[in-house]
């Protein structure tokens, strides 16, 4: 037989609670207990408050570019839920909704958009990295860190969240490629919402599915409804069982959405129609997470109001003490550049308002001694 | 003549040499219809199509790997990286293989391409989008580094890049991209690669710079009162030592301002030229204003981590009491 199949495979989607509501049983029965989903779904609502009031500072000049995250909450939610607190978070820039829950203060957030490093000074006690700014970069540390609780044979995984863009860059195979030979226990999290910025998933990857890329590195994979909270818990519970007990990595892709622009510096009305965006508001993680919880009485409109309330009163209070904090001081820059400040940089530190150039105006000859 | 910002002078000299030379295509992350995220391609996708204004996969290191086998292949390549922050991922297919290929080959084989990147800090930008590394290719032989200070240069030096035979960095300083228009003429020009403009003449003192930083310039030496020599290198490597010279052996007095880190930056090597061709003709050592050395500062102290008006005064003062 000459020619013969050496190959075949095929991905699952998991889809539990659809855009209507309805919900599937047999496979959602226990992935997420009553209480837990109301408060899952506070916190997503909290952090549409966030997102707004983020949009808002913005666009009234009291804080630079950022991100809305609208619509994509249900991933990283849904993941931070699923995994436990000795699990790393190795995030992009629109994962607000896993960090809160994970239990990144929300003013670290915005201090970070309002162009202040101590928005990254984080209690390393919370095993989140700082948001990466350089797209696709992130995932190798994300298998540096699993790798490196292996080898202290601690059963911690990481996660790390990445975009459909992202996985265009050499890093991201190389992460890829790493993890699966190494068997490396690495969540690889991507975040397929159709655009990179401006630029369709269509340029990004010309397989069906962006899922295949795992299977070409050997690695598990499934794909998920990623507004779909339930899909996503039991899919990351599922990866994360999987990954402790092999320590291989594992791949989800979670089709989602951006109801907003890729930041407050861009305009999506230029490049998608809003045909795309309004059928995908449909599809919006938190209408059918709310139509769940009043099918089963959890949730009504009074709770809603005052839950409204209770969020716009936390942002406020997020927002005073984001913008109430003490401006940096210009030594800032210097203190953390290494362990112990190397003396030419104490020079530049201290005579940084002194002097032109940073230097210590009394090292400089002067025309008299320096001829004698 | 039209009056236009930067960004449209750059615009104007992309449509003027696509329409010229049909070898001439871009290439980058979002540069097609949505008109690059500074809007510097607008237009350019509709007027050209899908063949020759191409919305890349997001990889950088890809966009410049594969214009290098275009330029070798008989094209004119512009790639474009969306900030200076992300060549990173590019540094490799740059420094390693556009930067030697001629050198390599005996000129069999060259990389006639030119790189476009925004650059530079003063924008409120996140991290990674204001810093300022053209010391880091200046320093890789093979490569020439230009950076614009003003409309009508950004056209001519623009035109003279896409031409030229050696893949050329094209350093676009973002903060001036639409901070003043000036009168460009509409017809095709060149500035030439590797001159220097003599922005201002002066007697007291020579002071130079690039990019975004001439602007301060120009104003530290309104506001000191002092009859100062401006020039702007325009290009960076390689470096228009015959005016630098002439001037500072002129004057005696050099002040050399930049965004980037004292150390290592350009001037440093500036300055160790100044020293070694007006060595007897110097009154004061050169002074350098540049950024500090450390990680260019998120955007709530990025203000004082830029050289500006107030430092570069300074500076004058104390290089004329020397
Ligand atoms: C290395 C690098 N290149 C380019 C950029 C500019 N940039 C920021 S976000 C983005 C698109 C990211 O798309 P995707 O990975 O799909 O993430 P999404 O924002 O859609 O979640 C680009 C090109 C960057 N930040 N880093
Ligand atoms: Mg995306």
């Amino acid at each position: 037989m000459p020619v013969s199949k050496v190959y075949e495979t095929s991905i699952d989607r998991l889809s539990i609670l659809e855009p209507d509501g309805t919900f599937d049983e047999s496979l959602g029965k226990g992935v997420i207990p009553d209480g837990d989903a109301v408060k899952l779904y506070e916190h997503i609502m909290l952090c549409r408050k966030f997102d707004e009031i983020a949009f808002k500072l913005q666009r009234s000049g009291r804080m630079g570019t950022y991100p809305e995250n609208r619509g994509q909450e249900a991933t990283s939610l849904g993941a931070a839920y699923a995994l436990e607190s000795k699990d790393w978070l190795v995030t992009c820039y629109r994962e607000n909704a896993g960090l809160f829950w994970r239990g990144l203060p929300m003013e670290k957030i915005l201090l970070h958009w309002m162009g202040d490093e101590r928005g990254n000074q984080i209690d390393s006690e919370l095993r989140v990295t700082p948001l990466a700014i350089p797209i696709g970069t992130q995932m190798l540390h994300a298998v540096g860190l699993a790798w490196a609780y292996k080898y202290q044979d601690s059963s911690s995984v990481s996660c790390t969240f990445f975009g459909d863009g992202a996985t265009s860059e050499g890093d991201f195979h190389e992460a890829m490629n790493f993890a699966a030979n190494l068997d490396i226990p690495t969540l690889f999290f991507c975040q397929n919402n159709g655009w990179a910025i401006s630029v369709p998933t269509s340029i990004q990857c010309s397989a069906d599915v962006l899922a295949q890329r795992a299977v070409a590195y050997g690695m598990k994979t499934i794909q998920v409804d990623g507004n779909d909270i339930f899909a996503v818990v039991k899919a990351v519970r599922d990866a994360a069982a999987y990954m402790r007990e092999t320590s291989k990595p594992a791949f989800i892709e979670a089709t989602t959405y951006r109801l907003g622009d890729h930041t407050t510096a861009d305009d999506a009305r230029r490049y998608r129609d809003a045909e795309e965006v309004e059928e995908w508001q449909g599809r919006d993680p938190v209408i059918r997470l709310r139509k769940y919880l009043e099918q089963r009485d959890l949730w009504n409109q009074s709770k809603q109001d005052e839950m409204e309330a209770r969020a716009e009163k936390t942002v406020a209070e997020v927002v005073k003490n984001a913008e109430g904090i003490e401006p940096p001081v210009t030594e800032d820059m210097f203190d953390s550049m290494y362990a112990s400040i190397p003396e030419n940089l104490k020079t530049q530190r201290r005579t940084l308002r002194t002097s032109s150039l940073g230097q210590d105006p009394s090292q400089l000859p002067v025309r008299d001694t320096a001829r004698t | 003549m039209a009056n236009l910002t930067l960004v449209q002078a750059i615009n104007l000299a992309l449509i003027q040499e696509m329409e010229r030379d049909d070898r001439v295509i871009i290439l980058g992350e979002d540069v097609g219809p949505n008109g690059g995220v500074f809007r510097v391609t607008e237009g350019l996708h509709k007027r050209f199509g899908d063949k020759r204004v191409v919305d890349s996969p997001l990889a950088e290191s890809g966009i410049i790997g594969t214009s290098i086998g275009l330029a070798m292949g008989g094209l004119r390549p512009i790639p474009e990286i969306q900030f200076e922050g992300f060549l990173g991922p590019a540094y490799d297919q740059i420094c390693t293989h556009a930067a030697r290929m001629r050198t390599r080959t005996r000129g069999g084989l060259t990389v006639p391409m030119t790189l476009r990147v925004p650059v530079g800090g003063g924008i409120h930008a996140p991290e990674l989008h204001s810093d300022s590394p053209e010391a880091i290719y200046s320093h890789n032989p093979g490569l020439k580094v230009v950076m614009p200070s003003s409309p009508y240069d950004a056209k001519g030096l623009l035109i003279s890049a896409i031409r030229d035979p050696d893949p050329v960095i094209f350093f676009e300083p973002k903060r001036i991209y639409r901070a003043f228009r000036e009168e460009v003429p509409e017809d095709e020009y060149t500035v030439p690669i590797g001159k220097a403009r003599v922005v201002r003449e002066g007697s007291e003192v020579t002071m130079i710079s690039w990019g975004a930083s001439v602007i301060h310039c120009m104003n530290a030496i309104e506001a000191s009162g002092r009859d100062i020599e401006l020039i702007d290198l325009r290009t960076i490597n390689p470096l228009d030592y015959e005016t630098v010279m002439t001037s500072v052996c002129k004057t005696g007095r050099a002040i050399i301002v930049h965004e980037a880190p004292l150390t290592c930056g350009i001037g440093a090597e500036l300055s160790a030229r100044i020293m070694e061709s007006c060595f007897l003709q110097l009154e004061a050592p050169v002074q350098r204003v540049a950024g500090f050395d450390v990680i260019m500062p998120y955007y709530k102290l990025e203000l004082d981590y830029l050289p500006d008006t107030e430092r570069i005064g300074k500076a004058i003062n104390e290089i004329v009491a020397y």
